[in-house]
């Protein structure tokens, strides 16, 4: 019996090292590819979806609905030093009806050819608006509709005046309309025609007029996508021969799978991890982007967010330079919705700052103080897109207004639930019923209406628009109408620029960071300018082998 | 074949209560599968309307016997989230799972039973304390730390291994597709054999002390004989525990799939949780439940086989 088991004692390690062996002697290097392969990996969880309008948020639209498709207007994605504005994309120009300010004219570009080799045209184009807002249509789509009409809230018709030319008709006078179709992609007609399955067959086989040509998609693992060479923009022809995306919403793998070479772009690199990445020479590359980390606030009755004092008193208890320390650098200190040197930041008199003093002296002021401190609940998430590092950051935010004289509870809900809350509002019964007060959730500040009016006009208070908090003030209500009906690009940024300090000086949010977007990049990928902006060209980007 | 026939029967009710508490544990979390998928600002008509177009504004009975009507046809649905379809997505899933289940499993089993012997032949010596040692270290350590340790060790420093994904040709014998699977392997197969390392000991040491094996010692049997007979009257409980685990690691691990990207099923249903996809839910426990039952089936049936004395009866 002993004598077995020794026996077994003896083979087992045998055994394990003769795998081992084995696995090391296969060992081999890979084989060098042949063509040039740009790997990102994505923090989404899938694949997003390939029908136009991708999910996953501005990631999806910033990897899949730009790579294949095109938009009428595009943002300038060419610059990391300025905002990104629209340029021509499928359309080369437009303009305003001069007698009807709700009806613009946008003359198409000629000569686009989609993957398949037919010509672009106005057809195609009154054939996606309908497969977005017409209900009747064959090809309507209502989860494509709800993220169109989200994109584009004032759109009523579309209407084909030649081959080349198309008019949009919006509900009132749009000075927005070409910021707005910077979001919505041209899908390919013939195709969806000729595959004849509806969606769930286009999205296995889309065609676009986009830099990239669809590949394939292994489910739940990755998308490949391959340059296309005859694309109409000559200058983003992709420098690259295949783009391939891999979700991994995991930081740490996408890291190590940076580290370990089977990736050489990843999105978000795990804050504590930069500095290794950066000694291994990898290039961690950021910059400003339209991101805003605030407190949203509530204004139903007694809110202690109600007095302005207050609200003020807490845009100066928070140490932005502490937290942006505590980020390892990985931030931009915020003092309104916009970053100061954006355009449309304005002059506000109230001056942002890190005063203790002065919020307690508020405070003092408003009546509280120590042992009768404002007492708040916040909504949080542990994670979720765009909200950075929310438990620490929130907890540091947390310690900063108590020690002015707020007790901050929070509210932890998981993202999906706390997307629920954002579209609720402060007003809904769930928010009253948790004395929910106060919201933490990642906004983009893309576009004026995006950073501006959505937030702060009372008719868009939640579950409208996104005023969460039911802040109203008829003054700026004025403006924001007077800069979404003014069609001089100067005059309607000034009037942006004045609402926007009209905010600040409400103090309407506790403002504290705006993201960097941080994103690491193989040593091997040159030519990459990452713009200030959702989205960014991934055509420039060269492969050295 | 009347046992065969009732135990197949008897998983109808089983996965049919397995959908009606999914169903409710899905619905009883807060949030709902469109928060995610629209924009910020999304118009309340817009909500609306996507709402009604998947059934989430119909009472719960109804939503639920709606799906279950699909279902008795054969048709899982399509994601709400991608509008993939749900028998695509989890086919591919629970086939990329069963590589590295099977791996797993395998692995865990074999090294198991090695380290069970051994502790059970030599009970109470240095050489048991330490196999039980690693048996239960196996079972302990957090495996998605284990997972990132091995990856940092094995593919980001000597990168001998890739950190993550499964192999261009998924699976076959070429050495890129097989070095894919070494890491998630060699990680499930832990749990495994920790708990099957235990019960083979346990087994082991009770037979030993057995009269039979008194009697067959004083015959005269050799060693490898007495063996023979105690792996024969440990098998049925050891394969109990065996179906058991096989079951878990096919309804794959959600952090071990997560710290190597791995496709399978634990991803996909990690992935659906989060953005409360319904019918990939539904669809993805669905089939795991049937094929806990078809194992526990299987297991059952080969114990009756091996050791005819176990009866069962109505």
């Amino acid at each position: 019996m002993i004598f077995t088991g020794r026996l077994i004692s003896k083979l087992l390690p045998g055994l394990v090292l003769a795998i081992l062996t084995l696995a090391m002697a296969l060992a081999t290097p890979h084989p060098a590819a042949a063509e040039s392969v740009l790997r990102v990996a994505m923090t989404a969880g899938d694949i997003p979806i390939t029908i136009g309008q991708a999910d996953q948020g501005y990631e999806g639209f910033r990897f899949v609905s730009l790579s294949l498709y095109d938009c009428l207007v595009e943002w300038d994605l060419s610059s990391a030093d300025k905002p990104s504005g629209i340029v021509p994309g499928l359309a080369t120009s437009w303009e305003v009806d001069p007698e009807d300010k709700s009806r613009w004219i946008f003359h198409l570009r000629k000569g686009v050819k989609w993957h398949d080799g037919t010509e672009f045209n106005a057809d195609d184009v009154v054939w996606n608006f309908e497969r977005l807002w017409n209900k009747d249509a064959p090809q309507y789509n209502a989860q494509q509709h709800s993220d169109a009409a989200s994109r584009f809230v004032d759109f009523k018709s579309v209407e084909k005046i030649d081959d080349y030319t198309v008019a949009i008709n919006t509900t009132d006078g749009a000075s927005l309309v070409p910021y707005n179709l910077g979001y919505i992609a041209m899908v390919s007609r013939t195709q969806y025609l000729k595959l004849n399955g509806g969606w769930p067959a286009y999205a296995k086989a889309p065609i676009g007029t986009g830099p990239y040509r669809f590949d394939k998609v292994v489910p739940g693992e990755r998308m490949e996508l391959v340059k296309n060479s005859d694309y109409w923009n000559k200058d983003r022809i992709p420098k690259h021969d295949r783009l391939v995306l891999y979700p991994m919403p995991e930081a740490t793998t996408r890291a190590s799978a940076l580290l370990s070479g089977q990736i050489n772009w990843i999105e978000a690199p795990p804050p504590d991890m930069v500095p290794k990445l950066k000694s291994a020479g990898f290039n961690v590359v950021t910059n400003a982007y339209p991101h805003m980390w605030a407190y949203e606030l509530s204004f139903r009755d007694g809110s202690p967010w109600r007095d302005i004092r207050v609200r003020k008193a807490a845009n100066l208890a928070i140490d932005r330079a502490g937290l942006k320390e505590l980020l390892g650098g990985m931030m931009i200190e915020s003092y309104g919705v916009v970053p100061k040197d954006n355009p449309w930041y304005g002059k506000p008199s109230f001056a942002i700052k890190y005063d203790p003093e002065a919020a307690k002296a508020l405070m003092k002021e408003a009546g509280y103080g120590p042992g009768h401190p404002a007492k708040v609940t916040i909504a949080i998430s542990p994670s979720g897109s765009g909200q950075m590092q929310p438990l620490p950051m929130n907890e540091f935010v947390q310690q900063n207004l108590a020690t002015v004289g707020f007790e901050v509870n929070f509210a932890v809900k998981d993202w999906n639930t706390l997307i629920g809350a954002m579209r609720k509002g402060a007003n809904d019964p769930s928010a009253v019923a948790e004395n929910i007060e106060g919201i933490n959730f990642s906004r983009t500040t893309q576009d004026p209406y995006s950073a501006i009016c959505r937030f702060s006009m009372t008719s868009q208070i939640t579950p409208k628009g996104s005023n969460w908090g039911g802040f109203s003030d008829p003054a700026i209500d004025k403006v924001c109408d007077q800069a979404m009906a003014e069609f001089d690009l100067a005059k309607q940024t000034e009037l942006f620029a004045k609402a926007h300090a009209m905010m600040v000086d409400e103090a309407m949010m506790v403002w504290i960071a705006h993201d960097v977007n941080p994103r690491a990049l193989s040593p091997k990928l040159k030519g990459f300018v990452q713009a200030k902006n959702w989205f960014q060209d991934l055509t420039p980007v060269v492969v050295e082998p | 074949m009347l046992y065969t026939l009732r135990r197949v029967l008897y998983t109808v009710p089983i996965a049919l209560s397995v959908t009606v508490i999914c169903f409710l544990l899905v619905h009883i979390a807060p949030g709902d599968p469109l928060q995610m998928m629209l924009p910020d600002n999304a118009t309340p008509e817009a909500v609306a309307e996507l709402k009604a177009k998947y059934g989430l504004d119909k009472p719960l009975p109804v939503q639920y016997l709606v799906w279950l009507g699909h279902v008795a046809h054969g048709d899982l649905g399509a994601s709400i989230s991608t509008g993939r379809s749900v028998a695509d997505e989890l086919s591919a899933a629970i086939g990329n799972t069963a590589i590295i289940a099977t791996g797993g499993a395998m692995l865990g089993f074999l090294m198991g039973i090695g380290l069970g012997l051994v502790a059970g032949l030599r009970a109470d010596t240095f050489v048991d304390r330490i196999a039980t040692t690693v048996a239960i270290a196996a079972i302990s350590v957090p495996h998605y730390w284990l997972a990132i340790v091995m990856t940092i060790i094995f593919a980001v420093e000597l990168n001998w291994l890739p950190a993550i994904g499964i192999g261009p040709g998924g699976v076959s014998l070429s050495w890129e597709d097989l070095s894919h699977i070494v890491l998630p392997v060699l990680t499930l197969s832990l749990i495994p054999m920790g708990i099957i390392a235990r019960t083979v000991r346990g087994k082991v040491v009770e037979l030993m002390a057995m009269e039979f094996i008194q009697t067959l010692r004083a015959k005269g049997l050799r060693p490898v004989g007495i063996l023979r007979h105690v792996v024969k009257n440990a098998a049925p409980s050891v394969m109990a525990v065996m179906g058991l685990q096989l079951g878990y690691l096919f309804g794959g691990s959600i952090l071990v799939e997560t710290v190597f990207n791995w496709p399978g099923v634990g991803f996909l249903m990690s992935n659906a949780i989060l953005r409360r996809d319904m019918p990939m839910l539904q669809g993805a426990i669905l089939m795991l439940a049937l094929l806990f039952v078809v194992l526990n089936l299987i297991v059952d049936l080969l114990q009756t086989t091996i050791d005819p004395r176990i009866q069962r009866r109505g």
